[in-house]
C-alpha cells in the first residue's frame, strides 16, 4: 500500500527544513492561516489516530492480560507471561524464520523484475501503453484471487495444470519448499509492477544527457546502467524497498490461500497472530503476537530510515 | 539485419514476455471457470467444453451476490469518507504554511505500514461489545487505516501541482472566492481527486484480514472471504470452479479501470515518488 509516500514525504521534510522563514512576531493572517489548516487537517488525524492508535494500545493492555473468549471469567494481569510464552515457543521462531526468508526472498525478486519492467515501460520504443496496462492487472487484481489463480494452477488435489504438465508425482503444496516456491511466485507476480511503478518516476529523474555523453565516451549500456543509473536512483530504489519490505513482512492473504485445508506446512507471523487471536480466540496471547509483529515492522523501519537518512545526508540533502 | 530492425524485435520479444506474464493467471483463472463442472479439475489449460454453469451456479447462491454487494457498497463508502477527509487535509498541506505539517505526513506515513493483524484482535473485542461485528461500519472504520493515508499522500502530491495563483487572478477579475473555486480550482483537482478515489478503491476492494475477522455473514462479509468459504455443490465435490467464476466477477471492475485510467493510475502511483 502506501505507494510513492515517503519520497514525498522526504521531499516535504526537507522543503521545511530549508525554506521556513525565522519566526517573528506572527501576524494575523499567518494566525488565521494556521487555524485553517488546523481544521481542514483536524478530521483526518482525528480519525486515523482513533482507528490506529486507539487499537494498539488496548493490544498492549490485552498482551499483558490472560484474557481468553473461551475462559472469559479466568481473565486477570500477568505482567509480561504472554510474551514469555510466544518467545519461548518454536512456532514463533519457526514463522518468524518463514516471514523473513518469504520477505527477502520475494522482496530482492521483486526488485530486479520490477528495475527490468521499469526500464522496458522507460525506454520502450512502441507500445508502452500496452506493457502498462498489462501490468497494472497484477497490481489491481484482489490478493486472494491472485493467490488462488496459482493454488488452482498447482494444487494436484484442485486439479491444477502444472503437477499435469511437469508430471509430478507429489502435490506441491503439501511439501514445505514448494508452497515457498508458489508463495513467493505469487507475491513476486502481484507486487513487481507496483515496484516497477515506483523505480519509474526515479528513473523519469535521471536526466538522458548523461546518458548520451557516456555513451559517446564509449560506455556500454551494462556500465552506464550501474555507473549512472543506478546509483541517481539509489534514493528510490531504497524507498522502494522500503516499502515492499515492510509490506512482504505483513504478508498474509496468499499465505492463507495457499495453506488453506489441511496444508499448515507454511505459516507466516501474521497468520500466527490471527490464528491465535479468531480461531483460538485467546485475545492475550495473540496480542503478544501482534504487538511482537508490530515491532518488528518498526525495526524494519528504522533500519531503513537510518540508512536512507545516511544516503540522503551524503548526497548533501539535495532532492 | 538493420540494428533498427533488431531493436524492433528484440523489444517486440520482450514486450510479448511482459504481456502474457501480467496476464496469463488471469487467463488461467477464466479457462478454469468455463470448465463444466464436471471436468474442472482434468487439469487442463483450455477446457475440453466450454460452459457458463459455474458462473451461474454462484449467482444462484445468496452468498455471492450479498458479498458482491456488501463488498461494492463497504468499497464506495470507505472511497468517499477517505477521499472528503484526505481532500481538506491535503488542501491544507499543500497550500498553507503551518506547523505540525510534517507531523500529519509523518503520522500518515507511520500509519499506512501498520500491520492490520496488530489491531484486528481488539477491533473484534470492541465490536463485539459496541454492536458493529458483521456490519458495513464496522469494515468501514478499519478501512480507514489504510485509505486515509494513501488518499492524503496522494492527493498533497496532485494538489502540489494545481497552479493556485489562478484563483486569485479569477479574484481580481471579479470573481467571488466561491465562484473562483467553484469554477477555477474545482476543475484543476478533480483529475487528482478522481484518480485517487480509484487508488483508493482498489485498496479497499483487495481487502482480506479486516473482512476475515470482523464479519461472519452475508450481512457484512465481503467477497474475499466469502470466495474462500465457498464448499463445492456437495461435500463430494471441489468448489473449484465456483472460486474461479466468483474470481473471474471480481476481476471485471478493475481490468475495466486499468484500461479506462492506465496513465491516471499510473501517474497517481509515481506521482509522490517524482518529487523526491
Amino acid at each position: 500500500m502506501s505507494t510513492s509516500a515517503t519520497a514525498a514525504g522526504s521531499a516535504e521534510v526537507q522543503a521545511a527544513e530549508s525554506g521556513r522563514p525565522v519566526k517573528a512576531k506572527l501576524s494575523n493572517r499567518t494566525k488565521a492561516e494556521r487555524k485553517l489548516a488546523w481544521m481542514l487537517c483536524a478530521p483526518a488525524a482525528v480519525v486515523m489516530l482513533a482507528v490506529t492508535g486507539y487499537p494498539i494500545l488496548y493490544a498492549v493492555w490485552l498482551s499483558l492480560h490472560r484474557s481468553d473468549l473461551r475462559f472469559p471469567d479466568r481473565s486477570a494481569w500477568i505482567g509480561l507471561d504472554n510474551y514469555v510464552t510466544v518467545l519461548s515457543a518454536n512456532l514463533w521462531w519457526k514463522d518468524l524464520f518463514h516471514t523473513v526468508v518469504l520477505t527477502a526472498l520475494s522482496v530482492s525478486i521483486e526488485l530486479v523484475l520490477g528495475m527490468l519492467l521499469a526500464l522496458a515501460m522507460h525506454r520502450a520504443i512502441f507500445g508502452r501503453g500496452l506493457i502498462r496496462t498489462s501490468a497494472l492487472v497484477p497490481y489491481g487484481i484482489v490478493t486472494v484471487v491472485a493467490a488462488f489463480a496459482w493454488r488452482l494452477a498447482f494444487s494436484k488435489a484442485d486439479g491444477g495444470f502444472v503437477p499435469a504438465v511437469l508430471h509430478l508425482q507429489n502435490d506441491p503444496l503439501i511439501t514445505t519448499w514448494s508452497t515457498y516456491l508458489t508463495a513467493i511466485l505469487a507475491e513476486a507476480w502481484k507486487t513487481t509492477p507496483f515496484m516497477a511503478l515506483l523505480l519509474l518516476a526515479g528513473l523519469a529523474l535521471v536526466p538522458d544527457d548523461l546518458h548520451e555523453a557516456a555513451k559517446v565516451d564509449g560506455a556500454s549500456a551494462w556500465q552506464r546502467f550501474w555507473k549512472i543509473t543506478v546509483p541517481l536512483m539509489k534514493p528510490t530504489i531504497l524507498v522502494a524497498l522500503l516499502f515492499r519490505t515492510l509490506d512482504a513482512f505483513r504478508i498474509f492473504d496468499t499465505v492463507q490461500v495457499l495453506s488453506n485445508g489441511s496444508n499448515r506446512s507454511l505459516e507466516t507471523v501474521s497468520q500466527l497472530g490471527y490464528n491465535t487471536l479468531l480461531t483460538r480466540l485467546n485475545l492475550g496471547l495473540g496480542s503478544a503476537v501482534s504487538v511482537l509483529v508490530f515491532v518488528c515492522v518498526l525495526l524494519i523501519a528504522a533500519a531503513y530510515v537510518r540508512f536512507l537518512g545516511a544516503n540522503l545526508s551524503q548526497r548533501g540533502g539535495g532532492g | 539485419m538493420s540494428v533498427d530492425r533488431q531493436r524492433l524485435f528484440g523489444w517486440a520479444g520482450a514486450e510479448v514476455i511482459i504481456v502474457v506474464a501480467a496476464l496469463f493467471p488471469v487467463l488461467w483463472l477464466l479457462s478454469l471457470s468455463l470448465k463444466d463442472p464436471a471436468s474442472v479439475n482434468d487439469g487442463r489449460l483450455i477446457p475440453k467444453a466450454f460452459s457458463f454453469d459455474n458462473y451461474s451456479s454462484i449467482f444462484d447462491e445468496n452468498i455471492f451476490t450479498a458479498a458482491l454487494r456488501n463488498s461494492i457498497g463497504i468499497a464506495l463508502i470507505s472511497t468517499v469518507i477517505a477521499v472528503a477527509l484526505a481532500s481538506m487535509a491535503a488542501y491544507a498541506i499543500a497550500r498553507l504554511e503551518f506547523p505540525g505539517k510534517r507531523v500529519i505526513l509523518g503520522a500518515s506515513l507511520a500509519i499506512a505500514m501498520f500491520p492490520p493483524v496488530s489491531i484486528v484482535g481488539p477491533l473484534y473485542n470492541m465490536w463485539r461489545t459496541l454492536g458493529l461485528y458483521d456490519t458495513w461500519p464496522g469494515l468501514i472504520i478499519p478501512y480507514m487505516t489504510f485509505t486515509l493515508p494513501l488518499a492524503i499522500f496522494v492527493l498533497s502530491a496532485f494538489f502540489r501541482e494545481i497552479p493556485w495563483e489562478l484563483e486569485q487572478a479569477a479574484q481580481m477579475d471579479g470573481a467571488t472566492p466561491l465562484q473562483a473555486f467553484r469554477k477555477v480550482i474545482l476543475p484543476l483537482a478533480a483529475p487528482g481527486v478522481f484518480t485517487t478515489a480509484i487508488l483508493v478503491f482498489i485498496y479497499a476492494w483487495n481487502d482480506f484480514i479486516f473482512a476475515l475477522s470482523l464479519t461472519s455473514t452475508t450481512r457484512a462479509q465481503t467477497v474475499p472471504p466469502a470466495i474462500q468459504s465457498f464448499t463445492g455443490v456437495s461435500q463430494f465435490t471441489a468448489p473449484t470452479g465456483a472460486i474461479a467464476a466468483a474470481a473471474i466477477i471480481v476481476t471485471i471492475p478493475i481490468v475495466v479501470m486499468v484500461l479506462l485510467f492506465q496513465r491516471r493510475i499510473v501517474a497517481g502511483l509515481t506521482a509522490g515518488a517524482v518529487k523526491g
